[in-house]
């Protein structure tokens, strides 16, 4: 078993184009203005949270596939491009670099844009929209700019899948296939979505934006963050309630150790945060709920923790981190990242494949 | 846990087929989709899901589906929500579990592909959301039911299962990549056994999609065919049980082949178009037979990605023959795209069932209405039904985005 540390970091959010913004904004630890949303047929708009418009045009715009892409392709290229700042500092420019993004909405807007075109007129719907719908066109794009992928796969789940990104990125690494894996978790926002997620939770911000780590095999490239842990995936089914899979989830990360670091995924709703807050109820250490400063990311929210946790650490703020996905609808799953000279082993009980082997 | 995981075994375990279930417009099951294949039987007819009148294609690959589901654990509410795509899914998984004689659920892994999921819903959900944005009838069933990962716990839910899911969008190559991913977990000994496949239901918006591309075929789908003017759309489902040998001998399961390759990479040439010479291609099919440790001489058939798209057909013949080199002159290949369409998401798992029955029943595949060969073609399309021998097949899938993949099936004797 290979140790896994974490190369880099990188984050889009509302609070700007960059790890650094993203820290900033949970520090200050107030809420994000939001800015109104409009939607056809209504009145009064809705409340979201947008990415601001970069400070300075990024220079990858410039690059020939970005040309028609939609924002969630530029939110990825730029988590990526500041994910693996060090790596293309320090490697062998022939490194293998493995790809993973994940996703819950996707390509929203295109699909809108598309798809409103398509009843309106068939014969007009443009064909340079179509291509940027599909849930793969943001690791199409992200692997042309940075051309050294040689492996890639979209996943798509409900938020808690982007521990299963890192998983399958980890498992790349150990099977020798990819010397690093870019794991990101991206989504944009548009009117329908956040229409949809006003039907599912009206306390709800929407967001969009992008996390991304970087994960490698060698202590040198570390930012001196190692993954320490991933629970096992607890779906959620007929038998297994969302509060149950939270508790098993919080079972399986264990006593923490002093002066550690809880990233959760509390927003500001009772009922949808309660099995998340019933599994930490004992939780007595620091916490950080990101989606109460920056908002209900979907997939992005998830890498954003993720995000987060890693720097807490990387700056030496926290000898550990956890981080706790409990997913909207499939699944809840935890993670713990450690200094990597702290000490801090892998947990006991690691080692088996639980409820992956039958 | 998903990590730190066990370390892999010394060698990696073989991985075999126990149950396969297949629904495509030749019908839904084992049976009459082989017959038709076998006869190299078309399935296309003019859609009727939703109005193609102003498209320039109009016809597809359209599904009859049965009026009674297979029992399930489905309760009735349940029922009420399965679209037309998960139905699909689901019938492709009940074969495949019937098939398998798998007892427990307990912990089984699910790992599916698809490129529109709930594409029903999120249809409905557009509509309405314009047409009558104070409305909200339906409207949240339809925000969360269009998501895949809803759709796999419903199938999840159909058996009394719990296990992960994962759920792999890699546009066409979807299907491929969810049972290459099922075959490296257990073949590295991450589970034991795994169910895969892939599936998607023709929806409105894909169909103008490649219509606006102009990607469809305005005649007929002539995979290879120097006068080929495009794809034609398809849907449908495959499902495929996939376990350790050791675990199936153990129980005395009867066993339908064995996967022993998979390869996948992803083309960065452009994002709906391949690399002109197949160089992606020709990486995943070598990377295949040296997971398979096969070589081109053992490759007894070859179902290829093949959509009857210009670029598409040139771009795998050319990387077809580099990678066969002497062997392509004699080496079979047809794209059963000529009979059921591009099932997108769904593709790679349905060849890859086709495979299996080419293994199986010892027959290939023929398409029909080839005539006259791509230049860029120096194999031998099949275009007549014939008995073969066939003991390992290969199978091509590739994907808007770029991503490619191969899968290498072997006959079980």
């Amino acid at each position: 078993m290979s140790r896994i540390f974490v190369s880099g970091l990188g984050a889009v959010s509302p609070a700007g184009w960059n790890v650094t913004s993203m820290r900033e904004a949970l520090d200050k630890g107030e809420p994000l203005p939001t800015q109104p949303m409009e939607r056809p047929g209504w009145e009064k708009p809705l409340r979201a949270r947008l990415v601001p418009n970069p400070a300075v045009r990024p220079e990858f715009l410039a690059h020939p596939r970005l040309r028609r892409a939609s924002p969630i392709t530029h939110y990825v290229v730029a988590a990526a491009l500041e994910a693996v700042a060090k790596l293309r500092a320090n490697h062998d420019p022939k490194y293998r670099l493995g790809l993973v993004v994940c996703l819950q909405s996707g390509c929203v807007n295109y699909s809108c844009r598309f798809f409103d075109e398509t009843l309106k007129d068939p014969t007009t719907a443009s064909p340079l929209l179509f291509p940027e719908t599909v849930y793969a066109a943001p690791a199409s794009h992200v692997a042309a700019v940075l051309e050294h992928v040689s492996l890639a796969s979209t996943l798509v789940g409900d938020p808690a899948s982007f521990l299963q990104g890192i998983s399958l990125g980890v498992q790349w690494l150990e099977e020798n296939r990819v010397d690093a894996c870019l794991v990101i978790g991206a989504e944009e926002t548009n009117w329908i979505l956040a229409d949809a997620l006003w039907h599912l939770d009206r306390s709800a911000v929407i967001t969009g934006g992008a996390g991304a780590l970087c994960l490698c095999r060698e202590p040198e490239l570390s930012t001196g963050v190692e993954l320490t842990a991933i629970t096992d995936a607890h779906t959620y089914s007929a038998q297994n309630s969302r509060m149950r899979a939270a508790r098993a989830m919080r079972g399986q990360l264990g006593k923490s150790s002093p002066g550690e670091l809880l990233c959760d995924g509390i927003g500001n709703n009772p009922r949808a945060d309660a099995p998340e807050l019933a599994a930490w109820r004992d939780w007595t250490g620091p916490r950080v709920s990101p989606k109460r400063i920056l908002g209900e990311g979907l997939m992005a929210a998830a890498a954003w923790q993720c995000v987060v946790t890693c720097d807490a650490v990387a700056n030496r703020r926290f000898v550990a981190a956890n981080v706790s996905l409990v997913g909207s609808n499939q699944q809840a799953i935890g993670a713990r990242f450690a200094r990597a000279d702290s000490g801090i082993s892998h947990l006991s009980g690691g080692g088996s494949p639980g409820n992956i082997r039958s | 846990m998903l990590f730190p995981l066990l370390p892999s075994p010394a060698a990696p375990l073989r991985v075999v087929i126990t149950g396969a279930g297949i629904v495509t417009a030749l019908g839904v099951g084992w049976k009459p989709n082989a017959q038709g294949f076998r006869a190299g039987r078309t399935a296309f007819r003019p859609v009727s899901l939703f109005d193609v009148s102003r498209q320039r294609a109009k016809s597809a690959a359209e599904i009859d589906l049965p009026a009674a589901r297979p029992p399930t654990n489905l309760n009735a509410r349940q029922i009420a929500r399965l679209d037309r795509a998960v139905s699909l899914l689901l019938l492709a998984t009940c074969e495949a579990w019937q098939q398998t004689g798998w007892k427990s659920t307990e912990n089984l892994p699910l790992v599916l592909g698809t490129t529109a999921g709930g594409m029903s819903f999120g249809e409905a959900y557009f509509r309405q959301a314009v047409q009558r944005p104070r409305s909200h009838r339906h409207q949240p069933t339809r925000a969360v039911h269009y998501q895949p990962q809803v759709q796999a716990r419903m199938i999840l839910d159909a058996l009394g299962s719990n296990g992960p899911i994962t759920i792999i969008s890699n546009a066409c190559a979807s299907g491929s990549n969810a049972i290459g991913h099922a075959w490296e977990l257990i073949s590295y000994g991450l589970a034991e056994r795994v169910l895969a496949g892939g599936y998607d239901a023709l929806s409105e918006l894909v169909f103008s999609g490649f219509n606006a591309l102009q990607a469809l075929s305005t005649t007929i789908c002539r995979p290879f065919d120097a006068r080929r003017d495009g794809l034609a759309l398809g849907e449908g489902a495959a499902v495929v049980a996939l376990e350790t040998l050791e675990s199936a001998r153990r129980r005395g399961a009867s066993i339908l082949g064995e996967l022993i390759g998979y390869g996948t990479a992803i083309d960065q040439h452009h994002l709906t178009q391949p690399h002109p010479h197949g160089d992606t291609t020709l990486t995943v099919m070598k990377q295949a037979c040296a997971t398979a440790g096969v070589i081109p001489d053992d490759i007894d058939y070859i179902n290829a990605h093949g959509t009857g798209t210009v670029l598409n057909d040139s771009s795998e013949a050319l990387a077809i023959c580099r990678w066969a080199g002497r062997r392509a002159a004699t080496l079979p290949v047809s794209s059963t795209k000529a009979s059921i369409g591009h099932l997108l998401g769904g593709a790679g798992a349905v060849e890859a069932v086709i495979c299996l029955m080419t293994l199986r029943e010892q027959w290939l595949p023929p398409q029909i209405a080839f005539e006259t060969p791509d230049p860029a073609c120096k194999f031998p399309v099949v275009h007549q039904p014939q008995d073969a021998r066939v003991n390992v097949a290969l199978s091509n899938s590739f994907g808007f985005g770029g991503v490619n993949a191969t899968l290498i099936l072997r006959r079980w004797t």
